[in-house]
């Protein structure tokens, strides 16, 4: 930098900087950037018939302790657990399966499985929710029939009206809708795998699941760090697939109420409850927090300790 | 493998069963992910009792109808709806690739104080979802006399779409060849036309990637116009549709339609483009 700094002395005002960065940063600044500051700050003030007043901590050991807020606080926030939970269990398992049988060698018709499983990806969270509603609704049965065919009948429930089942089931649909993330992100280190290691490794012997736990898995795990971050920060921001499905109430009795529909009731109220701007602000402000503290987590320790192969 | 085929002829005789094993996996979790989409689908072109009677039945001359598809298309706007999709999606892809680019190229190319941290600030951006500032943003639209606009969601697209690009962006840029830019300025073309006619161009592969990727969340958006423009004017499709559905729940035919008018063009958008975008996304351009 000391270099450019004793050159810029001489050098005419750097125009061509303001014009290359400027309306970018400009856009990025005033509608990201200071949006979410205003936001943290906002969470430290108290909004009331107009007049706001710094309170400090206060909104967020109302939102933690007080009765009316702390119980739907921990229940949203105990719930985006569960759904994150299902989402590494079930969604990253499949994604690796999906994404070693893909990268088989040789393996027809390899492009065509790759699109096809990929595109429920594309569609709309919300389009997606309302098929499944449609798919598991008792009235249309087909899930239902489904069951019965296979012999399964009795294990068929209105699954996403139940209390016990609800969260799950929406889960399950977005693993459903994403698994092809992983799938893709995971076959994609596959394929830059060099032959050459996987070959010695069965000239040593090695069968093809020594091969895969002890050569291949070793290798993809940095990518399934990334899959797991950017599920993580996906699964704490989910919003839509609720809404779509259940409203903003997440029923039924709130339980599938996640921190992203947590916010949106905070904000702007329902039923008797008023919205309000400084509430919402805090709790954005903890979500915020929850997904900063698990980026950072990631790039501290997993990140360090997983070495990055280069080929 | 060929080394493998060549050690052990007899293997050739085993990976029979193991293909057909993974061919039929591949093939179970395709009908996994299809069969819901073309259940909505085929079941929107049929009559009411056939969709009862025999849901996973394609529809015939007896059962076709397209009644759904006419009582979407009288009770709400759909053409609008996709027409504001469409206008909000190219506007701010088109601006978050030529600013994304423009600044991608300003920071890895000169050297400024306050670099470092806009690059940080950029940065930070890709793991920090914008919904969160979303308090402080819908004041500002409100201030900005900007609620229940186009331009409201343009603007918060692009600064959403804005990180992602300047990363994957920067990254390309820095495999350009400095002599490429050096000879230019030693024949002292201006810093303008260097980045606008040597470094745009050699950017296109890498801006189609960007393009991919900016333009999904953004059409399929629901919070941003729920939140900035849930006005009947400024309706996306996303919105459109869940405002739709919501309202004629029990309307089989019309849901049914409703689904398929806004699955049907992604899905053949995604036909045209999805070379475009796994290449994308396994040319490691998301690290």
């Amino acid at each position: 930098m000391t270099p450019s700094n004793q050159h810029d002395e001489k050098k005419p005002f750097p125009w061509h900087l303001v014009f290359f960065l400027g309306p970018g940063l400009l856009i990025y600044v005033v509608f990201s950037v200071y949006p979410l500051l205003d936001t943290l700050v906002l969470s430290l003030y108290n909004e009331q018939q107009g007049q706001s007043s710094f309170v400090g901590l206060q909104n967020f050991i109302t939102l933690v302790t007080d009765d009316t807020w702390s119980q739907a606080f921990w229940n949203a926030l105990g719930n985006n657990f569960k759904f994150f939970a299902i989402h590494m269990l079930v969604q990253n398992p499949i994604g690796l399966l999906l994404a070693v049988l893909l990268s088989a060698p040789k393996l027809r018709l390899s492009g065509t499985y790759r699109t096809l499983i990929f595109m429920p990806t594309m569609l709309s969270v919300v389009i997606i929710g309302f098929v499944w509603q449609l798919l598991l609704s008792p009235i249309w049965g087909i899930s239902e029939d489904f069951l019965y065919n296979i012999g399964l009948g009795q294990y068929f429930d209105a699954w996403l009206g139940k209390e016990g089942s609800a969260l799950i089931t929406l889960a399950f649909i977005s693993v459903w809708q994403f698994v092809g993330i992983p799938m893709m992100l995971i076959y994609a280190t596959l394929l830059n795998i060099p032959d050459d290691i996987v070959d010695a490794s069965v000239v040593d012997g090695a069968n093809s699941f020594q091969t895969f736990w002890h050569i291949k898995l070793p290798l993809i795990l940095p990518t399934i760090a990334m899959v797991s971050i950017l599920t993580f920060v996906a699964n704490f921001n989910a919003f839509e697939l609720i809404y779509a499905v259940k409203g903003a109430l997440a029923g039924p009795n709130f339980s599938t109420d996640l921190m992203g529909t947590f916010f949106y009731r905070t904000f702007f109220g329902f039923q008797l409850q008023q919205g309000s701007a400084s509430m919402g602000a805090a709790v954005a402000t903890l979500m915020f927090l929850i997904i900063l503290v698990g980026v950072m987590l990631f790039l501290f320790f997993i990140q360090r300790r997983i070495q990055r192969f280069q080929f | 493998m060929k080394l493998l085929d060549r050690l052990m002829p007899s293997s050739g005789i085993r990976q029979v069963p193991k293909s057909v094993t993974i061919h039929a996996v591949l093939l179970a979790y395709t009908v996994i992910a299809l069969f819901p989409i073309i259940v909505v689908v085929i079941n929107a072109f049929k009559e009411r009792r056939a969709i009862f009677r025999d849901p996973l039945g394609l529809p015939d001359s007896d059962s076709f109808t397209l009644v759904g598809f006419q009582q979407v298309l009288l009770r709400s706007d759909f053409g609008l709806y996709s027409w504001n999709s469409l206008v909000v999606t190219i506007l701010a892809v088109g601006l978050v690739l030529l600013l994304g680019a423009m600044a991608a190229w300003a920071l890895t190319e000169y050297k400024f104080k306050g670099n470092l941290l806009i690059t940080f600030l950029f940065a930070m951006g890709i793991m920090i979802p914008i919904r969160l500032g979303t308090v402080s943003i819908l004041s500002l639209m409100v201030s900005l006399d900007l609620v229940n606009t186009l331009t409201a969601l343009v603007l918060v697209y692009i600064a959403q779409g804005l990180p992602l690009a300047v990363y994957i962006l920067s990254e390309f840029v820095r495999t350009i060849p400095k002599e490429l830019t050096e000879a230019a300025r030693c024949d002292s073309v201006s810093e303008y036309k260097i980045f606008f006619c040597v470094i745009l161009p050699l950017l296109k592969p890498a801006m189609a990637t960007v393009a991919v990727f900016t333009m999904i969340p953004i059409w399929n958006d629901l919070w941003f116009p729920l939140i900035l423009a849930p006005g009947e004017e400024t309706r996306t499709i996303t919105l459109g549709v869940q405002q739709f559905v919501g309202q004629y729940v029990t309307d089989w035919n019309s849901v049914l339609s409703a689904l398929t008018l806004a699955i049907v063009p992604v899905l053949i958008l995604y036909t045209i483009f999805s070379r475009q975008l796994i290449r994308g996304l396994t040319s490691g351009a998301v690290k």
